[in-house]
């Protein structure tokens, strides 16, 4: 570790590199299988990772346009995947928007201002927390079933209530927030109070603008987690046209329709943008994560 | 963590256009609750009422300035939260399924619109075109309808004396237009009700039932008395025969005496539940393990192309879940995945991953493994970035090797604060219903079960399927199955509270 000799090293280090180019390949399969598979002919031919007559077949199928094949028949797409994305997109955006809403009020109120019952609350939401909401999808189910008697837009198939659900993720956010807010010096706030401000103000001009860098990253954690989702939206959602990706896609891989080729297109198709926002979001969100998990 | 700031409350009165919108909005909030509550949703009307009254206070009032902040969150915690899991462990005491789904009230609505054809009244009608309207004539008595769409919906229409209409549909015309023919209540002069009663027919429609009071029915045909049964949640006749549809009605401790008392549930139960704890345990040792050994090897401060292999390595995350299980699907699958095609060549096997029990859950943590090390690596890397150097260097000069060293000092220093994380990694893999709903759907089917219960259903995707499987809906059974689980996932999230509060003691006592 210290002193090593040349020679051990270079064993060492061709000894890492293979195992990491190993792992990779193994890791990296499933990516370039689908990638292969997008482009292969038909929905079961198997063949080489190159495929030997590539189509753009699946490709146009997934972004919703009509192929010719050389024969002459026209193919339909099966299902609507950009209408899916923009769903996920959608409910994504107004999910983060609302979580992002209400845990910053209440992370500021937790962390700043003192009430009875304050220490209580927070122990109680921490272990609320932990429940899964998915297990009360009977409930929710249920809920909106009635709720649906009254109006339409917030009963069963509706993005209204689907992105209610998706609120009930604040807490955990709360918690974070709580915890960046605590970080920031006591010094600003009574600064603030001095000037004049009311908590409010300390809030809406002290506070909110320091606190965008982790409002950024809890954003995008709900942005994505709601994406990500299957249990809720599957419960939820009922008509093809209201579908998110993640309820859509499933349908491809149905026994009795089998679209393997073109679910591969759909998916590289979907899964790219998202991918690429996490990417460059990755860094802000594990020390966020972490930060949150242990601060506790 | 003291504030001046917050102690005083703001003394200015409050603008009139503020107490406007909270009056306004708190209005809204008490019609709401208002229209719920006619519609017999009484808990959540009352929770409404309550929140609206709590918003009125804190937002009408100076003196609960501070009340403004918390609010908001209390209020959808509350909700979205406390609500439904309240509400779930309410549906475990009651029968509520596909057979009991009805209130009683509507369970009687639908009894009552239930009715038989008067043979004596029926009579041939023909369909006389009217503009894009429609009107229905009964040759027989001589009345026509007034105009109407003949659309699905239902619709009503008054017939009055009249000539014989001078165009008519034929017949088959006629036939095409049954779905809204079927839809259509005509009413006489007399104020008989006639409906469609065949294709070529209308006649009066007798209702089965008549009302003696809310919880006796009188079967007009026989006579029989069918009383509301509010332990089973049917009506039922003297005979004791049920007549669906049946209604929700709170059983006590059924679902629970079922779950832990009935062979064809306990039994799959038992092995669902040790599944669900070797899946999630086994998750979290493999992920942990991978994801450490990744770390270690990236800190190895002589190896190159670092930030690539970090990138690489962290794709499985980058990807959406729901897409990364769905290729798995695919690949595994037995005659044209991928994975088997390449098994077949170097080894000449073709498993059925999907079909025989151990090789599915083989599969599934296969994935998991997959999606799940490159979070733990990304922890692992932090952590590891908090052993001191100069350990690892005494140790090194005392004549420990690299895994000596690795055991006995850099382990023991990043498991303590790794250990909330594991707990919650393992409470989430307890409950990871995408993973199994998306790869597997808990199949293969575990035989000779009453309800669908698979031997790759986890406890939560087992709930899942029972309440909305395709097969069987038991909503009651469902609920009570989640408040066991709530239990079991209070003691993990109680072992976790005192993991993270002992971090966080240790961490401020340093």
């Amino acid at each position: 570790m210290i002193v090593e000799r040349p020679r051990d090293l270079l064993i060492k280090k061709i000894a890492a590199h293979g195992f990491m180019i190993l792992f990779l390949i193994v890791i990296m399969f499933p990516f370039m299988m689908v990638v292969s598979i997008s482009f292969r002919e038909g929905n079961f031919t198997t063949g080489t990772l190159l495929p030997e007559n590539p189509t753009l077949e699946h490709w146009a199928l997934a972004v919703g346009l009509d192929f010719t094949r050389a024969d002459g028949t026209v193919v339909k797409p099966p299902y609507p995947v950009l209408l899916w994305m923009w769903n996920s997109v959608k409910l994504g955006l107004m999910a983060a928007f609302g979580v992002l809403t209400i845990s910053t009020i209440s992370g500021y109120a937790f962390s700043r201002i003192r009430f009875t019952g304050r220490v209580a609350l927070l122990d109680v939401l921490f272990i609320i927390q932990m429940f899964p909401t998915t297990l009360a999808l009977v409930a929710l189910y249920r809920i909106f079933d009635n709720l649906g008697d009254v109006n339409k837009g917030l009963g069963i198939d509706s993005h209204i209530s689907l992105v209610l659900v998706y609120w009930s993720g604040v807490i955990l956010h709360i918690w974070t927030l709580k915890g960046y807010f605590d970080g920031i010096d006591t010094a600003l706030d009574k600064a603030a109070a001095i000037d004049g401000a009311t908590p409010w103000q300390t809030f809406r001009f002290v506070f909110l603008p320091l606190a965008v860098p982790m409002m950024a990253v809890i954003f995008v954690l709900v942005f994505i987690g709601a994406i990500n989702d299957y249990p809720y939206a599957s419960v939820l959602l009922r008509s093809e046209d209201k579908m998110t990706l993640a309820v859509g896609s499933r349908l491809y891989l149905n026994e009795f329709k089998y679209l393997w080729g073109d679910f591969a297109a759909a998916a590289l198709i979907s899964g790219l943008p998202i991918t690429a926002v996490f990417l460059i979001a990755q860094k802000y969100l594990t020390s966020g994560l972490s930060d949150g998990a242990v601060k506790g | 963590m003291t504030s001046a700031a917050a102690k005083q409350p703001a003394p200015r009165k409050l603008p009139i256009l503020q107490l406007a919108i909270v009056a306004v909005l708190t209005l809204v909030a008490f019609y709401a609750a208002l229209v719920l509550y006619m519609l017999s949703q009484a808990v959540i009307a009352v929770l409404i009422l309550a929140l609206a009254a709590g918003f009125a206070v804190i937002y009408g009032f100076n003196r609960f300035y501070n009340g403004r902040f918390i609010f908001p969150g209390i209020a959808t915690v509350t909700l979205f939260v406390l609500f439904p899991l309240g509400y779930t462990i309410f549906i475990g005491f009651t029968n509520y399924s596909s057979f009991n789904l009805l209130t009683q009230a509507r369970s009687v609505e639908v009894l009552m619109s239930g009715g038989s054809v008067d043979p004596a009244t029926e009579q041939p009608f023909s369909v006389a075109p009217d503009g894009d309207l429609y009107r229905i004539w009964l040759p027989n008595v001589g009345l026509l309808s007034d105009p109407i769409a003949l659309s699905s919906d239902e619709e009503t229409a008054n017939l009055a004396v009249a000539d014989n209409p001078t165009t008519l549909l034929e017949t088959r015309d006629a036939i095409k237009l049954r779905s809204g023919l079927q839809t259509l209540t005509l009413f006489t002069p007399d104020g008989v009700e006639l409906r469609n009663a065949g294709l070529r027919t209308f006649a009066s429609v007798v209702p089965d039932y008549r009302i003696i009071d809310n919880d006796h029915l009188e079967r007009v045909a026989d006579g029989t008395i069918l009383t509301a049964d509010h332990n089973k949640g049917f009506f039922v006749t003297e005979a004791g025969e049920e007549v669906p549809p049946g209604f929700v009605v709170t059983i006590g401790w059924d679902n629970f005496r079922r779950v832990l008392f009935s062979d064809g549930i306990r039994q799959p139960m038992f092995s669902i539940f040790i599944w669900t704890v070797v899946f999630a345990t086994a998750s979290v040792v493999l992920t942990f393990g991978l994801g450490l050994l990744l770390a270690v090897i990236l800190q190895w401060p002589h190896l190159r192309f670092k930030p690539l292999y970090r990138i690489l390595l962290i794709l499985p995350y980058a990807v959406p879940g729901f897409i990364s299980i769905l290729v798995f699907r695919g690949l595994f699958n037995q005659n044209f995945g991928e994975i088997n095609l390449i098994l077949e060549y170097v080894l000449g096997v073709r498993p059925n991953w999907f079909t025989n029990a151990n090789l599915a859950r083989t599969m599934l943590l296969i994935v998991n493994t997959w999606l799940g090390y490159p979070y733990m690596m990304l922890l692992a890397m932090g952590f590891l970035q908090g052993v001191p150097r100069d350990h690892l260097k005494a140790a090194a000069l005392e004549g420990a090797g690299p895994i000596r060293s690795f055991f006995a000092i850099t382990l023991p220093q990043i498991l303590p604060p790794f250990t909330p994380l594991l707990i919650s990694s393992f409470a989430f893999n307890f409950n990871n219903m995408v993973l199994i709903l998306l790869l597997t759907r808990g199949l293969p089917d575990i035989p000779g079960t009453i309800v669908p219960a698979g031997s790759t259903d986890i406890l939560a995707s087992f709930t899942y399927r029972i309440a909305f499987g395709f097969s069987s809906t038991e909503f009651g059974l469902a609920g009570a199955i989640s408040l066991l689980i709530f239990v079991m996932v209070a003691v993990i999230s109680y072992a976790n509270f005192v993991a993270i509060r002992r971090a966080e003691n240790r961490r401020s006592g340093k």
